[in-house]
């Protein structure tokens, strides 16, 4: 379960997170939606422990634990996972060796034993094959040279391997056609069980028609202004924005 | 007017009453012993390199050479002995051995028996025989006027003269393996020529190892001459003691469609200034240098190269990767010199710098001399930290943030190793790198 308690952060003096305060229990999908500028991707990169925010007041329980003490690295052995809006290319470092040092990495942190070569491969293919990704892809820098689709898609066969027992979607549907965005919801829902828990970040609620979420939570100057079920995106589609941006103000 | 009086420092003052004593007993003939004299006549006037001088700007060397100690002597077979013991990073690679201890060749712990095409020489015994080579090679391959060869030439006593006739095809690499074995400080001259003959094809490895905490100098100067369509690879490592100085000078002299390409890495001697000199003489050289320098604690290196285009139709490419910690001053000077002559040469030079602290420090000058107008040439520098937005994207996937660096390094200085052609060393260099990325995120947890 994840615990956002009255969160004010700010990056370069520009208070950005003005009080937030949102529950995600765990099996849950929420989906958090909102204009342009709201905060919803700060949102993502404080959970994940981006170090250029400044987290002013507030705290972030991930089960009972705050986050906001441990690093990045930290965060992610303890079961947090970002799948970014814009996963990053890393020319050199071959996606394979990547993810066997992330992987290895967040075991050591939990005091677990190292993947044996054979059962990381095997895993990782199974994985792969999963979600459409050609093995070659794998031997191939991390997300050098990659459509835009195949990053998204390696993103969710990240988030597979590494089993977090929480995942944020940072607009996740941005630059996917209808294909690739079937094929990444479908990895995202063959995810979905009782103890892991969704935070969607999305513009649209075409998202959510593939992952439907159990709640929809608006967000607009750095708050959650309204909360409700999945209807709540339906009722955005039709409506717009236009009311919450001044509701906050 | 007062008569000016150089003011000259402690290690200039050694060198100089150094030479008068022990030039009797440097080998060689009258005219070895003339090419002393006017070797040791250009460093009197000139004394060390100093700031003042263009090329020495970021490398002072008469105020980082604090002394110039004793010449190191033909070492006797204990130390011979204890040298042979010490393991190198190289033992895994299959090689014909030729090792040098404190400067000297020693055939007892050298590889018996040569492949057929290649003659070994003792520089030593050569240099007092009237060596022919000597005379038609010694000093030929850059006719650059440097202080490094200079102070070489002139107290050079050491080293091997390898040739390698036509046609030959090595199967295994040829490695020169220079282990330095005192407990006290020593100064070593050794002198490699390097003759191969047309259309052969060798691998040279060269490395340089030596003890830790001991201020021992070595100046060597390894010349390579490629004769036409010889394809040469050869890969240096330097991997002197931490408080070395490790100055050296590679001059390499090419002959119509030869393909040389070299690779240098640099991780642990405490100053080092490596010099590479090169000069296309015939027409259609692939010529490549590549370097990867791993630097922390004080250390200061000093890459300087120059590349001197005399015949049409040449390729040269240089890709230079610098990784400083701590304090450590990184220096990279490359200059492409195209000669009217040399129409059409194809030259592009690159040198990268990752600096991972904020008092390290990275000095890049490349520059270009072009006479010729129908040329395609570039050079680029740049300097920088890890980008932190990568590094924050490893991160949340799990890895403390020295790893997440250390891949990123290694993934950098990799592209350099990537060209080595020898499958062998390219592993060595790769797990190199690897020793010191790890060294690194073992003290900065104890940190």
């Amino acid at each position: 379960m994840l615990e956002i308690r009255n969160l004010h952060v700010s990056i370069e003096d520009k208070k950005i997170l003005n009080g937030l305060t949102l529950t995600v229990h765990d099996g849950e999908v929420a989906a958090i939606m909102g204009p342009n500028g709201s905060g919803k991707s700060t949102l993502s990169y404080v959970i994940a422990g981006k170090p250029d925010y400044e987290v002013l007041d507030g705290e972030i329980l991930l089960d009972g634990q705050n986050v906001l003490e441990l690093e990045a690295h930290e965060r992610a052995a303890a079961g947090l996972f970002l799948a970014f809006q814009y996963p990053l290319e890393i020319p050199g470092v071959a996606t394979m060796s990547f993810l066997k040092a992330a992987m290895n990495s967040q075991r050591k942190i939990r005091g677990e034993e190292e993947m044996a070569t054979a059962d990381f491969m095997k895993a990782v293919r199974a994985a792969a094959d999963k979600l459409g990704i050609p093995q070659d892809m794998l031997r191939r820098g991390l997300n050098v040279g990659f459509s835009g689709g195949e990053k998204k898609r390696m993103e969710i066969l990240q988030m597979a391997l590494l089993a977090p027992n929480f995942c944020i979607l940072d607009e996740t549907d941005s630059g996917l056609d209808i294909d690739a965005l079937k094929v990444v919801s479908e990895g995202v829902n063959a995810l979905r069980d009782p103890k892991r828990a969704f935070l969607v970040i999305t513009h649209y609620q075409r998202l959510l028609n593939y992952i439907v979420p159990d709640t929809v939570h608006v967000m607009a100057h750095g708050q959650v202004v309204k909360s409700g079920g999945k209807e709540l995106a339906l009722e955005l589609e039709a409506t717009g924005y236009a009311d919450y941006k001044t509701l906050a103000a | 007017m007062n008569d000016v009086t150089p003011i000259r420092t402690k290690a200039e003052n050694a060198l100089l009453s150094r030479f008068p004593q022990v030039k009797a007993g440097l080998p060689g003939d009258a005219s070895i012993r003339h090419l002393r004299d006017d070797a040791f006549a250009s460093f009197e006037v000139s004394g060390l390199p100093h700031r003042r001088i263009e090329a020495w700007h970021y490398t002072d060397l008469r105020s980082l050479l604090r002394d110039a100690p004793d010449l190191a002597v033909v070492p006797p077979a204990h130390v011979v002995q204890r040298a042979a013991e010490h393991a190198s990073v190289l033992d895994q690679v299959p090689a014909t051995r030729l090792v040098m201890v404190n400067g000297f060749y020693d055939t007892n712990i050298s590889t018996f028996g040569l492949p057929a095409g290649v003659v070994v020489k003792d520089m030593h015994t050569a240099l007092g025989q009237s060596e022919p080579l000597i005379a038609s090679h010694l000093g030929a391959a850059t006719t650059t006027p440097d202080p490094l060869i200079a102070l070489n030439t002139a107290f050079m006593n050491g080293g091997v003269i390898v040739t390698i006739a036509p046609h030959t095809k090595l199967d295994l690499p040829l490695e020169l393996r220079f282990v330095t074995e005192t407990v006290d400080a020593i100064a070593m001259a050794p002198r490699v020529l390097v003759i191969v003959g047309e259309g052969a094809d060798v691998t040279l490895l060269e490395s340089h190892q030596g003890p830790d905490g001991v201020a021992y100098q070595t100046n060597a100067v390894v010349e390579i001459f490629g004769a036409e369509h010889s394809r040469i690879e050869h890969v240096r490592l330097s991997a002197g003691g931490n408080h070395a100085v490790d100055l050296s000078t590679l001059a390499v002299n090419l002959q119509r469609e030869a393909n040389f390409r070299s690779l240098h890495c640099i991780t642990t001697p405490g100053l080092a200034r490596h010099q590479v000199f090169a000069s296309l003489q015939g027409e259609g050289i692939a010529f490549d240098v590549d370097g990867v320098a791993l630097l922390s604690g004080t250390q200061h290196v000093d890459t300087t190269l120059a590349i001197d285009h005399a015949a049409p139709g040449c390729t040269s490419r240089e890709l230079f990767k610098t990784v400083l910690d701590a304090q450590a001053t990184g220096v990279f000077q490359g200059r492409i010199m195209v000669k009217q002559i040399a129409q059409q040469t194809d030259g592009k030079m690159m040198s990268q710098a990752v600096l991972l602290s904020d008092d390290a420090r990275m000095n890049n000058k490349p520059e270009l001399e072009i006479f010729a107008d129908d040329v395609v040439c570039g050079h680029g520098a740049t300097c920088g930290a890890l980008d932190d937005d990568l590094l924050f994207y490893l991160m949340a996937r799990g890895l403390p943030r020295v790893e997440a660096e250390a891949l990123m390094l290694a993934a950098f200085v990799g592209e350099a190793f990537e060209k080595i052609r020898h499958d062998g060393m390219r592993d060595v260099c790769e797990a190199l790198a690897g020793t010191w990325l790890k060294s690194r995120s073992t003290a900065t947890k104890q940190a």
